[in-house]
């Protein structure tokens, strides 16, 4: 046989062996992983919402280029991980005096009341989307979402899904990065 | 109690797949006929025991056994019982039982329809149809046992998912089975092959019926999940290049290579190695879809909820059954030159076109299904490949696919064809074909390409069929009668491959015409008005609640005009399902002659009108008739087998009746 | 991670209404086939693998809500999905964009129809004394 044939005849084997190799890496891995961020890297998405009350006003994208590092959680009173993560941003705002702004998407005010009463309100300013265009423009696909945003406006960190006291560290440490500069 | 017999009796089917497997092996080294004559009863025996086991699941989920897991995961007292029934294999472990069943079936099958196949043939065939068995049964048993009790158990089951108590969707799986698992029997025949080292035409010739049944089958399954997906997706489309649909056409577009390889093999004893590989390749991907849909490595709507670990199990199983194939193939596969000549515009020659074409096709389709998994695997970087990119490139290598199907049956076999009788006989369907573009360029205002090819391409094809019948029962010469006489004188496998290719040109003007000519109106009726979608007029009559066994809904009544005349009365729903919680539309569908009236009920307006959107598809169920007429053409070819066939091949050849005659397995 | 994902897919399962029907299309008819043929090529994010033109998803409701705006505004197709990828990355598009990781997939086609036509050719130029009796 002439090494063309032989590669030839040869070649299904190789294509399910790479094929082997390839599924075995993904499943091990655990399969699908949600892409990162388009985000990271760029400065944030021009956006301008009206407020939640008069404590809290509206978000816009020059509110976070004003020198410092900021987070920004896109929130929805109808989420159970956005509420599950409220003590958490709580000890974020209150303990380590991180400014956290929120983008309510689609929310009413009067539910997001009920969950502030119930779980208190961590966040400094609160832009209500409610024809989702912000949470577009900031590439969300789902809630909740959490950026870290310096203080020029460029997009640093997002956290994906609701931070439980284990994900604190890290975001302190991107947040104390941040401030250095 | 019943289930534990349905579990003991999986075992037994075990055990039996292992003698199966072990006794004819030993036999086979042996020469001990004794040995090998075990296969037959065996698998006989196997079929028995699954049937149990299977039998056994189907009444623990008539008679809602709770304690048994998936019964209690799928299931739910209120679901009406055919849904109960059908609910055995809408979850992974049920329908990996159906699964290793129907592989039984196909054993039993073999070894009860072949009787006149040479008994080493038949053996090892049985034999390897066993390890295939040996292998699921074990997985089967060992990571998805369906007979799992759930103890305490429950007094009520977690219901079924909505969308799939539906009759289109509850028999979808076990006719796609019988496809997938049916190929199977074309991998046995193939290993046997390669193990015996004889690859001949009358092993095409034994071949042949098994391809056409799981073809046939497989043709079906396709269509009815495509069929399901039009009318209860909602919004009508049937085919979306979703990663499972892929994985269900990829062994059907092996399976058509086959079909035409297997031709070309029995007919000029060439393309051995080629058909060989395919006949492989076909259950491998069969298998491999199996593994896709259960294994997280693609996310689907019709994704199984998915485990690693039994996806890393049937990997295994899949490198070990379609490693150890290939490589015997690579072994075995050609070590000397030899074979028949072709003329390029020989009948053989068009096969083998045919063949490439639907093989890049494969190709094509295999690495788009795959390459956003392997893309993220190897460099984390996500891509998106859905409809667009597979509409591209499977759009170009189809168009010049038909064309080939028409001229091909015109081509002799053995010699290059005589060009100018070829176009004489072709003048008729090419003129026919452009006649047909042009009336729906002028008179339907068509203007996409794609869509005058298709019009233009099926016109071809069926007006290429109906002269190549008339040309084969030479019609215009003699009587009508003596016409008829030679017409239902042609052998069966003539018939069926009118009736298929025939079929084809049906779907494909079906698909096209839908596409091109579809009317679509989205509005906010008021009952009452009525609003004008194509040549008909759509009239909201009244919007009531209904109540249907285990959901409530919303249905709209919409009358449908034309001109004066009532032609239609469509209900669609809105459906609540309360147990899992769901919502689901039902679409309002009206099969018509010419097409479907589509009607679909959204939300009300809070202003006393309703959000709708109507369709007219115009020749949409020609789609299903063509499938239909697919399927009736691989079942009437099928039944061919008992025709001699020896007059069909070269009146130089010996009578090869003594298959046993040793021919090494050389090139193409 | 791909628990989370579905997680959060179910989490916007309570806005899913069946709003495959917007309210408003565009008046212009070239217009709105123009941005319905963009919106067969941008995935809906939320669902498994459909276009936000098949979706039900709210979110896909904005998605459309969003290309039809654009396109309104003159926005050409590619700035559309340009805009999108800036957002979401090249994953939202059905139509794998032709930048080096996808050479080998756009080539594919063409690349098994050279090499099957290669070996085709081969088959048909062998000359054997055997004349396949």
């Amino acid at each position: 046989m002439s090494l063309g044939r032989k590669l030839l005849v040869g070649l299904p084997v190789l294509v399910l062996l790479a094929l082997v190799a390839v599924s075995f890496v993904y499943l091990g891995r655990g399969g699908s992983s949600v892409a990162p961020s388009a985000l990271i890297g760029q400065s944030a998405p021009q956006f301008d919402l009206a407020g939640y009350d008069a404590e809290h006003p509206g978000l816009s994208d020059v509110d976070l280029r004003q020198g410092s590092v900021t987070l920004v959680n896109v929130f929805g009173s109808w989420c159970v991980p956005c509420i599950a993560e409220l003590p958490q941003l709580r000890a974020l705002a209150e303990e380590h005096g991180v400014t956290i702004h929120a983008i309510a998407w689609k929310d009413k005010p009067e539910k997001m009341a009920q969950v502030f009463a119930e779980h208190g309100n961590p966040f400094r300013r609160i832009g209500m989307d409610n024809d989702g265009r912000a949470a577009i423009a900031w590439g969300i696909s789902g809630v909740p979402e959490t950026f870290v945003v310096a203080g020029d406006g460029t997009v640093l960190y997002r956290h994906l899904g609701d931070i439980r006291p284990e994900h604190i560290p890290v975001l302190l440490s991107v947040i104390a990065e941040a401030q250095k500069q | 109690m019943i289930a534990e017999i349905g579990h003991f009796s999986l075992w037994l089917a075990l055990a039996v797949a292992v003698c199966q497997f072990l006794l004819p092996a030993i036999g086979f080294r042996r020469d001990d006929d004794r040995l090998r004559a075990v296969a037959v009863p065996a698998a006989q025996a196997q079929l028995l025991l699954a049937l149990v086991s299977f039998g056994a699941l189907v009444w623990c989920f008539w008679a809602s056994d709770f304690s048994v897991r998936i019964v209690a995961a799928n299931s739910h007292t209120l679901k009406p019982t055919l849904y109960k029934i059908t609910g055995v294999w809408a979850n992974h472990e049920g329908s990996m039982l159906l699964w290793v069943t129907i592989l039984a079936l196909s054993g039993w099958a073999v070894a009860t329809f072949e009787r006149s196949l040479s008994e080493r043939l038949r053996t090892r065939v049985l034999g390897v149809q066993a390890l295939i068995a040996i292998g699921f049964y074990l997985f089967l048993l060992v990571s998805s046992n369906p007979f799992e009790r759930l103890l305490p158990a429950p007094s009520e089951g977690n219901g079924l998912n909505p969308l799939l108590q539906d009759p289109g969707l509850a028999f979808h799986p076990p006719m796609l089975y019988l496809g997938y698992v049916g190929l199977s029997v074309t991998f046995s025949f193939a290993v046997a092959a390669l193990v015996e080292n004889n690859v001949t035409p009358d092993w095409a010739r034994r071949m042949r019926p098994w391809v056409l049944a799981a073809w046939a089958a497989l043709t079906g399954g396709l269509a009815l999940g495509s069929w399901w997906a039009y009318y209860e997706l909602g919004w009508g489309g049937w085919w979306f290049w979703d990663p499972v649909e892929n994985a269900a056409l990829m062994p059907w577009l092996a399976a058509t290579a086959l079909l035409h390889s297997t031709l070309v093999l029995e007919k000029r004893d060439a393309l051995r190695n080629w058909t060989v590989l395919l006949a492989v390749l076909a259950f491998s991907l069969s298998m491999i879809g199996t593994f896709v849909v259960r294994s997280g490595l693609l996310t689907s709507v019709h994704s199984f909820a998915v485990d690693p670990e039994r996806g890393l199990f049937i990997l295994g199983l899949l490198a070990l059954y379609i490693g150890g194939a290939l490589t015997l193939y690579a072994w075995r596969a050609g070590t000397v030159e030899a074979g028949a000549t072709f003329a390029a515009t020989s009948r053989e020659g068009a096969l083998v076109i045919n063949n490439l074409l639907l093989a890049t096709i494969l190709g094509t389709v295999f690495l788009g299904t795959l390459y956003p998994m392997a893309l993220e695997a190897v460099s984390g970087e996500k891509i998106s490949v859905g409809a667009p990119y597979f509409n591209a490139t499977f759009r170009p290598l189809m168009a010049p696919l038909v064309v080939l199907m028409a001229v091909g049956p015109f081509l002799p076999w053995r010699k290059a064809a005589g060009g100018r009788r070829t176009a004489r006989r072709l003048a008729m369907p090419l003129l026919l074909a452009v006649l047909a573009v042009l009336t729906v360029y002028a008179f339907a205002d068509t203007r996409g390409a794609w869509a005058l090819i298709g019009i233009g391409l099926a016109a071809w094809l069926a007006a290429s069929v109906f002269a190549d019948i008339a040309r084969q029962c030479r019609l215009g010469r003699g009587t009508l009668r003596l016409f008829w006489g030679r017409l239902i004188r042609q052998p069966r496998a003539m018939f069926g491959m009118w009736l298929a290719h025939l079929g084809v040109a049906v779907a494909i003007f079906g698909a096209t015409a839908s596409g091109a000519w579809e009317r679509e109106v989205m509005t906010t009726l008021e009952p009452g008005l009525p609003v004008m979608v194509g040549p008909y007029a759509f009239t909201l009559t009244e919007v009531m609640p209904v109540a249907g066994k285990n959901f409530t809904a919303i249905q709209g009544r919409f009358d449908v005009r034309q001109g004066e005349k009532l032609v239609a009365t469509v209900k669609p729903q809105s459906r609540t399902y309360t147990s899992p919680p769901m919502e689901t539309t039902e679409a309002g569908i009206a099969p018509l002659w010419g097409g479907d009236i589509y009607a679909v009920l959204g939300k009300p307006d809070g202003r006393g009108g309703w959000q709708v959107r109507l369709h007219w598809k115009p020749f949409m169920p020609w789609v299903w008739y063509g499938a239909a007429l697919m399927m009736l053409g691989g079942v009437v070819s099928m039944l061919d087998r008992r025709r001699s066939r020896v007059a069909l091949l070269q009146p130089h050849r010996p009578a090869v009746a003594e298959a046993e005659q040793k021919i090494p397995l050389a090139a193409e | 991670m791909r628990r989370l994902a579905l997680f959060l897919g179910l989490l916007l399962w309570p806005a899913v209404a069946l709003a495959a029907f917007d309210a408003e299309t565009l008046p212009d008819p070239r217009q709105e086939e123009m941005a319905r043929a963009i919106m067969t090529e941008v995935r809906c994010l939320v669902c498994q693998g459909e276009s936000i033109a098949e979706s039900n998803a709210d979110y896909a409701a904005d998605l459309r809500r969003l290309v039809r705006e654009r396109v309104a505004a003159g926005d050409s197709p590619e700035n559309v999905k340009a805009y999108l990828v800036s957002r979401y990355g090249d994953w939202v598009l059905l139509k794998p964009p032709v930048k080096p990781e996808t050479y080998v997939l756009w080539a594919a086609p063409a690349l098994f129809l050279g090499l099957g036509l290669l070996l085709v050719w081969r088959i048909f130029r062998r000359r054997s004394p055997k004349e396949g009796a």
